[in-house]
């Protein structure tokens, strides 16, 4: 079953570990769910290991056996080359072993550097010494080249800057492996690069690092083997350089097909949204959308491109509502909606897919069943005031089935599924029904390779139905495949209208401000963020 | 008149105060402790009886300090080992607690509600040579029991250890999320049962304040609703020390104002009386608007 045993060679010494950690025959079930079965692991010391399968492979799963936060069923964890029982996360702590889970563990509540020394604070005289935790975390930042303002109140800063700090909090309790669940999801392009950056330099410094993404070029960029998952079994591990982007995609998925990731266009008609002159403050009162205009028709795809930080935060919220407009007005098929509530805005026709699922899209705690119906067009699906349980079962099914969403019982919580697969949830209810508008927000972000086709697949459906799609995404390329038209913002105005056929150097000089790309670098890629920080980070905060 | 007032608005702060720290730290910890008033309550009788067994007040205190860990701990385990709910749990205490007092009370000492205690020794008060009459400061500090001294210490030691000890920092993190710190190796359970056995002994020390303090005696309705008065309390100084405290003593001179006006006469006694209770709604409301303008700014 251990294809790759890591049985200790004869003759070589102690010192000459193979698996500095790794998992054989390890199985694990929640309830009919096979979570993992019979997986094998072999992390080799001081290498980056990229863990890769689709949503519901039973990546995080494995992690969290790893990090003995779970236990399996059958099966051990190897660490060292020794079979091991790991009852909890003290134990894997002792062995030096470190987790970043896919949910953010950074508590808002605390500074920065609080939540660094949080649980191996370092004292004087019974009391913390922060002089002594401040220089640490100093050496501990510059060591690896990063900048962080370490009295931060952990909630004002970026996301990019949390997961740096969760990782160095690693580091800084001497954890020697760092297992990392999907690190770059949430960051856009230039802050996952420095992320995997900092990823290689703790290997060059004799770490070990596994992580997992389903960006499959910075996996196969970054990482010195990799191990695929496929329904909870180990499919194969392959070393860098033996296999390209399209071969990884294909052993991750199997024998099922990939929807060929095209370009298709969409059949615009009338105009259904009207965006007039919108500005919108952040909750620092900084202005960060600055007197905003476009218009959006039925049948199109209206992408949105900008650097993180730059207003389509604001913008999305501003559409459908959870942040208000300081001035401007939103008009949905004529009617104004901009100073409407949000419960209007939806029964006008508004489905809105957050890029905060855990927190704006699903109610976590709620079954299934529950969160695939909430919504105002719950209304349907009454009769005199009450629900009927079969119209219900049949909608649930159906949203479900949309967005085939890989699940075990539709009374589940929304929590026990896969991140792909929540995120999966909120596509099928936000695009059943006919909305009139759509609008998306990273609505692939963490989704798998075979994931992301049929999600643009929904939306090109709800467009061809005749829904008017505003979407936001970081990936430029997945903006050019959908839109009809790309919106590209730039300190909270309107930099420019492209054509979705535009090249990704046209759009990425005017994200940078350039209004005429031709006299700078035309070659210019993906930009670079030009803001340190984010909108919500203090150091960020430049007026607009 | 001035100087009576603040005097007594002080003396009757005192139980709120440490009955309100203590909830503050069980809900720095992330548990709202309903089950103030039974600390309270319990505290009171341990006080009472002990005092007046040993005719030492100090013994008396700790008495009630250790019934009120007990008691402050065994409904801390139901929360976070058999998972109660704290909402549910904290009423049950109040009530359980109320209970079984006022039946040791028949049964044990043959009374109803009230216990006399023969050789009780009261807290004794501490006047301050020279300041005792100085108008406005001997009313603030002289002439005050150890237990108001307490206070004034704990206030920003509390403060002090919230923010620079590993206890303060680790339950801080814990409050404010439970899966976070304990994903980190914090022993989560172990940091609130200790919180939740501070808070049962600091609301007890309120208990023995009211018994031991002021009266002299027992009373099963002594409590009179001042655990609920201290939740609003932390509630309102949003779990910090001084905030909270400051809270309380704003409740105390509500309670010492209503006691003046009920010498005064000319009012219903029954709608004085509830003016304390009617200025824990309107601080209540205010805060509340408070948090509202605060979350509403995001809105435009
Ligand atoms: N606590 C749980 N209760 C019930 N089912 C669970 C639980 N945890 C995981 N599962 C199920 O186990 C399967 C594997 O989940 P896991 O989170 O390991 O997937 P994953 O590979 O990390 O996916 P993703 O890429 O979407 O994060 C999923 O089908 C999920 O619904
Ligand atoms: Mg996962």
């Amino acid at each position: 079953m251990s294809s790759t045993s890591t049985a200790s060679v004869p003759g070589s010494g102690p010192a000459a570990i193979r698996c500095r950690i790794g998992a054989r025959g390890v199985s694990r079930s929640f309830g009919p769910v096979r979570a993992n079965v019979d997986v094998t692991l072999s992390v080799r010391p001081g290498t980056v290991h990229a863990v890769v399968g689709e949503n519901g492979a039973g990546k995080s799963t494995l992690m969290r056996i790893l990090y003995g936060l779970d236990q399996p069923d059958s099966g051990h964890v190897v660490i060292d080359d020794e079979e091991i029982a790991l009852t909890s996360p003290r134990a894997a702590i002792a062995r030096r072993i470190g987790l970043v889970q896919q949910e953010l563990a950074i508590i808002p509540e605390l500074s920065l550097l609080e939540n660094l020394v949080l649980g191996e604070e370092p004292v004087r005289f019974g009391r913390i010494d922060w002089a002594t935790a401040l220089r640490r975390a100093e050496e501990l930042s510059a060591s690896v080249g990063v900048d962080i303002d370490w009295k931060a109140g952990a909630a004002l800063t970026s996301i990019a800057i949390q997961q740096q700090v969760e990782i160095l909090r690693l580091v800084y309790r001497g954890a020697d492996v760092l297992i990392l669940d999907e690190p770059t999801a949430v960051l856009a392009p230039a802050q996952a690069e420095e992320l995997l950056r900092l990823l290689s330099s703790l290997r060059d410094a004799g770490r070990t690092v596994i992580f997992i993404s389903h960006k499959l070029d910075e996996v196969v960029g970054v990482a010195d083997h990799i191990t695929v998952l496929r329904s909870g079994r180990t499919i194969t591990e392959i070393a860098r350089g033996e296999i390209d982007r399209e071969g990884l995609a294909a052993l991750i998925v199997g024998d099922s097909e990939v929807a060929e990731r095209s370009v298709s266009r969409g059949d615009p008609g009338e105009t259904v949204l009207v965006v007039e002159g919108v500005s919108a403050k952040d909750d620092r009162a900084v202005l960060r959308l600055d007197d905003v205009s476009f218009e959006v028709r039925s049948g199109e795809i209206l992408g949105v491109a900008a650097v993180a930080g730059n207003g389509q935060e604001e913008l999305a919220e501003v559409l459908i509502g959870i942040r208000g407009a300081a001035s401007g007005d939103i008009r949905l098929d004529g009617a104004s909606i901009g100073r409407a509530s949000i419960r209007k805005r939806r029964l006008a026709g508004l489905g809105y897919v957050s890029a905060d699922r855990k927190h704006e899209g699903l109610a976590l705690g709620l079954s299934l069943a529950d969160n695939s119906i909430a919504t105002p067009a719950l209304h349907g699906l009454a009769r005199g005031g009450w629900l009927g349980p079969r119209r219900v079962a049949e909608r649930v099914k159906e949203v479900l089935d949309r967005a085939a969403v890989r699940y075990g019982s539709s009374s589940d919580p929304a929590s026990s599924l896969s991140g792909g697969n929540q995120q999966r949830v909120v596509l099928g209810r936000e695009t059943i029904g006919n909305p009139r508008v759509l609008v998306a927000s990273q609505p692939t972000r963490g989704v798998d390779v075979r994931g992301i086709g049929y999600i643009h697949e929904l939306l090109r459906r709800a467009r061809d139905e005749g829904a008017a799609i505003v979407l936001f995404s970081e990936e430029l390329d997945e903006l050019r495949e959908l839109s009809d038209r790309i919106v590209v913002l730039h300190r909270g105005q309107v930099a420019g209208m492209l054509p979705g056929e535009a090249s990704r150097s046209e759009i990425g000089a005017l994200m940078l401000g350039n209004h005429s790309p031709e006299d700078d670098n035309p070659d210019a890629d993906v930009p670079d963020d030009p803001t340190p920080g984010h909108p919500r980070s203090p150091r960020g905060g430049e007026t607009v | 008149m001035i100087d009576a007032i603040i005097a007594s608005a002080l003396t009757l702060s005192v139980p709120l105060v440490l009955a309100a720290l203590g909830g503050a730290i069980h809900r720095r910890a992330g548990v709202v402790n309903i089950g103030l008033e039974a600390h309270m309550l319990t505290g009171a009788l341990f006080g009472a009886v002990v005092s007046g067994a040993t005719g030492n007040w100090a013994l008396g205190a700790l008495a009630g300090l250790f019934a009120g860990a007990v008691t402050g701990g065994l409904m801390s385990l139901l929360i976070t080992r058999l998972k109660g709910n704290e909402i549910i749990v904290g009423l049950g205490f109040n009530i359980v607690v109320f209970g079984v007092i006022g039946y040791v009370l028949r049964a044990g000492f043959g009374v109803s509600g009230t216990l006399q205690i023969e050789g009780l020794e009261r807290l004794p008060r501490l006047d301050i040579p020279g300041v005792a009459d100085v108008p406005v400061l001997g009313a603030l500090i002289s002439g005050k029991d150890p237990l108001f001294w307490l206070c004034i210490v704990l206030v920003p030691v509390l403060a002090w250890l919230l923010k620079n000890s590993r206890w303060g920092v680790r339950l801080r993190a814990t409050g404010a999320s439970e899966t976070a710190s304990s994903s980190l190796g914090l022993r989560t359970l172990d940091i609130r049962d200790g919180a939740g056995i501070i808070a049962g002994a600091l609301a007890a020390l309120g208990g023995v304040a009211l018994s031991l303090g002021t009266v002299g005696l027992f009373n099963e309705n002594m409590t009179a609703g001042r655990g609920y008065v201290a939740l609003a309390a932390f509630y309102f100084g949003r779990s910090r020390p001084l905030p909270t405290a400051l809270a309380c003593v704003l409740f105390g001179f509500f309670d010492a104002l209503q006691i003046r006006l009920q010498t005064v006469g000319g009012f219903s006694a029954d709608i004085i009386s509830t003016l304390p209770y009617i200025a824990v709604v309107v601080v209540l409301a205010l805060t509340g608007i408070r948090e509202y303008s605060r979350s509403a700014r995001k809105l435009s």
